[in-house]
This record gives C-alpha cells, sequence and structure tokens, in this order.
C-alpha cells in the first residue's frame, strides 16, 4: 500500500468506530425512553464528548490528507465523503443526546399506549435498520444497498407527518398527559431528522463511489434512480 | 478563424521503428491552456513538438496524418516552418537564455523576423516583459547579461522572448520543473494570464500544477491519447480507469 492508501485505510477504520459509537448512542437512547433508564440517559450524555472529540480527529485528519497528499478523483472524493459523513454521524449523536436530555428532564416511564399509537418505537427501530444498512454499504462499498434507504426514510417520514393528528387525539382523551405527549412529539421530530441524516450518509457514499450527486433529487427521481 | 487553436487528426510519429504517438486525435481550443499528462516516454512531450515541428530535427523522426494550428495543415509541403516558428512559440524545462543581454534576448527574434526600427523594438521588448511579469524586475538593467538573472527571472525572459515575436500559440515544456516554488508561481500565474491572449499547451508531471493552471487535460500512457478532457472532470471524476491510477498515484 502507499502511503496515501494507509493513511485513508486508517480514515475508514475511524469513520467506521464513529459510526459503531452513534448507532450505540441510538440504540440506547430508545431503550431510556422506552425503559425509562436515567442511568442509561445519563450515558449517552457522557459518551457524546468521546464522540465530539473522535469528530474533531477524523476532521483533522481528512484536512491533512488533502493537505499533504492533494488527493484526486476517487481519493479526493472518498475524502470529501467522509468529511461529511463525520459531520452527519455527529449531529446524529447530538439528536441521541437530545433524547437523553428529555429523558432526565421528563423523569416519568411513557404510558404503552403513548409509545404504541406514536409508533415511536417503530420509528427508532428504522432509523436503526438504515445506520446498520448504511454502515454495511459503507464497509462493502455497496452503493445498491445505500439506495434503499431512502424507501426507509420514507416510512419514517410517513410516522412523522401522522403524528400531529394522533397526538393531539391523544392529549384530547387524555389531558393529563399533554406533557409526554409533548416530549413524544418532539423525539418524533428529532428523529426525524435522525432519517434525514442517514439518507445523506448513503448519498455521500454513493457520491464516493459512482460519483454521483443524490442530493436535493425529489423522492420520485430517487425511486427512479433505485429502480435502475 | 479556426474554433481549434491546435488540431491533430489520425497523427502518428515514429522514431524509426519505434511506434511514440499512436493514432491521435484532439482539439484543443482558442485561448485555452492544455495541459499533457502522463508518465515518462509516454509521448506527450513527442506530440507537443509535433506543433513548432522541432521533431524535423530528428533524422529518424517520422510522421503520418495531420497536424493543424490556426487550421493550417502544418506538414503540408507548402507549410512555411519559419512562419510556423514565429506563430508557436517555445518554452523549454530549463531555461535557456542566449549569451546576450536581457534586452538583446528578447528583441532576437524581431531582429531575425523583420524589419522594426530602434524605437519599435523598445516597444515590443517592454511589452513583451511587461507582459511576462518581468519589466519590473529588469527595467533597469536591460543591457546586462541575461545569465545575471535567477533561473525563475531567466525563465520568463524565454517567455518574453517567445511573447516578442506575437505567436498564437506558447508550448510549454515542464517550464516550472526546475524553479522553486516562489518563481513556479509566477510562472503559473502568467500561464493565467497569457491565456487571455494565447493558446498555451504545457507538459507537466506536477499534477497539482496541470489542475492549477490548465482548462483542459489530457493523459498519454504508451503513445496514445487516453483520455483527454475538462481539467475539472478529469481530476474528479476521469472517464478512464487508467486515467485514474496514474493521477491516484496507483499506475505500475
Amino acid at each position: 500500500m502507499t502511503h496515501l492508501e494507509i493513511e485513508l485505510s486508517n480514515l475508514r477504520t475511524e469513520v467506521l468506530n464513529m459510526w459503531t459509537l452513534v448507532r450505540s448512542q441510538l440504540v440506547k437512547a430508545r431503550q431510556a425512553v422506552s425503559d425509562n433508564d436515567r442511568d442509561l440517559a445519563h450515558e449517552i450524555l457522557q459518551t457524546e464528548k468521546r464522540i465530539n472529540a473522535l469528530e474533531l480527529k477524523i476532521d483533522k485528519d481528512c484536512e491533512n490528507i488533502i493537505a499533504l497528499f492533494n488527493p484526486v478523483a476517487v481519493d479526493l472524493r472518498f475524502v470529501l465523503a467522509n468529511l461529511k459523513i463525520n459531520s452527519n454521524l455527529e449531529r446524529i449523536a447530538d439528536i441521541a443526546e437530545g433524547i437523553a436530555k428529555y429523558v432526565k428532564h421528563y423523569n416519568k416511564p411513557f404510558s404503552k399506549e403513548l409509545l404504541d399509537i406514536s409508533q415511536l418505537m417503530d420509528m427508532f427501530d428504522h432509523a436503526d435498520d438504515m445506520m446498520l444498512m448504511v454502515r454495511t454499504a459503507y464497509e462493502n462499498e455497496n452503493t445498491k444497498m445505500a439506495r434503499t434507504v431512502f424507501q426507509l426514510d420514507e416510512q419514517i417520514d410517513d410516522i412523522n407527518k401522522r403524528s400531529i393528528e394522533v397526538l393531539t387525539s391523544y392529549i384530547q382523551q387524555h389531558t393529563d398527559e399533554t406533557e409526554p405527549a409533548l416530549y413524544i412529539l418532539s423525539t418524533i421530530r428529532k428523529l426525524e431528522r435522525v432519517g434525514d441524516q442517514i439518507k445523506n450518509l448513503a448519498e455521500e457514499l454513493i457520491f464516493y463511489v459512482d460519483a454521483k450527486v443524490l442530493k436535493h433529487v425529489k423522492k420520485k427521481k430517487l425511486r427512479e434512480d433505485l429502480e435502475s | 478563424m479556426a474554433k481549434h487553436c491546435i488540431e491533430a487528426k489520425n497523427l502518428n510519429l515514429f522514431y524509426g521503428d519505434f511506434h511514440a504517438l499512436k493514432d491521435i486525435n484532439i482539439q484543443i481550443e482558442k485561448n485555452t491552456v492544455a495541459a499533457f499528462i502522463g508518465p515518462s516516454g509516454c509521448g506527450k512531450s513527442s506530440f507537443l513538438r509535433v506543433f513548432n515541428r522541432m521533431n524535423d530535427l530528428i533524422p529518424s523522426a517520422r510522421i503520418s496524418g495531420i497536424a493543424r494550428v490556426e487550421g493550417v495543415d502544418i506538414y503540408s509541403k507548402s507549410a512555411n516552418i519559419v512562419e510556423l516558428r514565429r506563430n508557436v512559440g517555445m518554452v523549454f524545462q530549463k531555461p535557456n537564455p542566449f549569451p546576450q543581454s536581457i534586452f538583446g534576448n528578447v528583441a532576437y527574434g524581431l531582429k531575425v523576423n523583420g524589419n522594426y526600427s530602434k524605437n519599435q523594438m523598445s516597444e515590443i521588448v517592454e511589452k513583451s516583459l511587461k507582459q511576462a511579469a518581468l519589466w519590473d524586475e529588469v527595467k533597469d538593467k536591460l543591457n546586462q547579461s541575461a545569465f545575471s538573472l535567477s533561473g525563475g527571472q531567466q525563465q520568463r525572459l524565454c517567455i518574453a522572448r517567445a511573447l516578442a515575436v506575437q505567436p498564437e500559440v506558447i508550448l510549454m515544456d515542464e517550464p516550472a520543473s526546475a524553479l522553486d516554488p516562489i518563481s513556479t508561481a509566477k510562472i503559473e500565474e502568467l500561464i493565467y494570464e497569457l491565456k487571455k491572449n494565447y493558446t498555451i499547451v504545457i507538459v507537466t508531471h506536477n499534477m497539482q500544477q496541470a489542475g492549477r493552471v490548465s482548462d483542459y487535460t489530457a493523459f498519454f500512457y504508451l503513445g496514445n491519447l487516453i483520455e483527454f478532457g475538462l481539467t475539472t472532470e478529469v481530476f474528479t471524476n476521469p472517464k478512464e480507469e487508467r486515467t485514474q491510477n496514474y493521477i491516484t498515484g496507483r499506475f505500475g
């Protein structure tokens, strides 16, 4: 391997580590919400510092590779994609941290009915499936697999779209549960953003491997792209 | 006027039995900078020299196909080589000033090419040195030997000498490879300025330099033109795998 190849391989390993760490934050956030586990929420807040440090390290490594090796073509796309993947992963971790803060602030278990009708746990599961799928796609440089997350993101979007109606009706029927319902709504909004961030991860992988830019492409076109 | 300043059609070049350039087809637009890249021995300098017939000086060199400059077939029987060399200036890897004064170097082509009054000559020398971004550094010592200049200044003097005869095309064969980074930056700035009025073709081994100075890049390998396209495309998303392997340093 050339010196540059070694540096790129190290960068890849670091990004995969970041990915593992961030995914674990999201999984823990799900558990903290479902079990009202304040200790786990605290653990998420502590791990966030590690993630921030790793984000800075990856940023610095990308900067060094660009400055010292002047990568071009596929190598340049790899570094640029990882810069953005790094930033998207850090934002997902920020969202997991935000959810953990809700758990700490609210400090009461959410009712099963509320969790069920809001489909919050389904949203968490879709987000985790997406995280895992894009990570595997990244490991194998498989853009076909990366493209499949666009459909999963639509399921997350659907739950988000229905949430106002569902939760309004819930609040009307359970007037003493306005506060937990609002926490759930805020969490749904956050997870909707997670879906978008994971979609961004897939787009960056496609940019790196296929040199295609899918940003700001309409859903219909994405579907056509997936089918082709 | 031809849109394509430089053009090759099915061009082949042989050095004796060695097939140095194989069926090259290319069209280079006016007032653009084209960079030729490729590993040593790939034919890029040979191809550059096709366009001012420098290969004629090599006894075993033989050429087939068509090479045009400004629409003129430069290998036709009626081609005027003196006119061609006036029209197509050349700058080499190592600065090669003549053993004359700074003024004498720039005025050399004018003396050979035509009748100019002393005043006209002074004006053209000044204009050429200004175009080559050297005037401010030499205006007070025009009668000093060209060898008193630094390497970077000598190279800009050679560019001024090429500009004095008002060519259409400037061919540069690794013009900055023997220069320090500051002189290199000056040559690159100069290329950027000169393309407003000239068509420039540059051979370079420095990939970053090709990226910085050129509008189009051609990648040569084993006498073949593998890829020719916009520099921004070639350096971000090359069409050919061999180009990608070369520019990313994974070649051979």
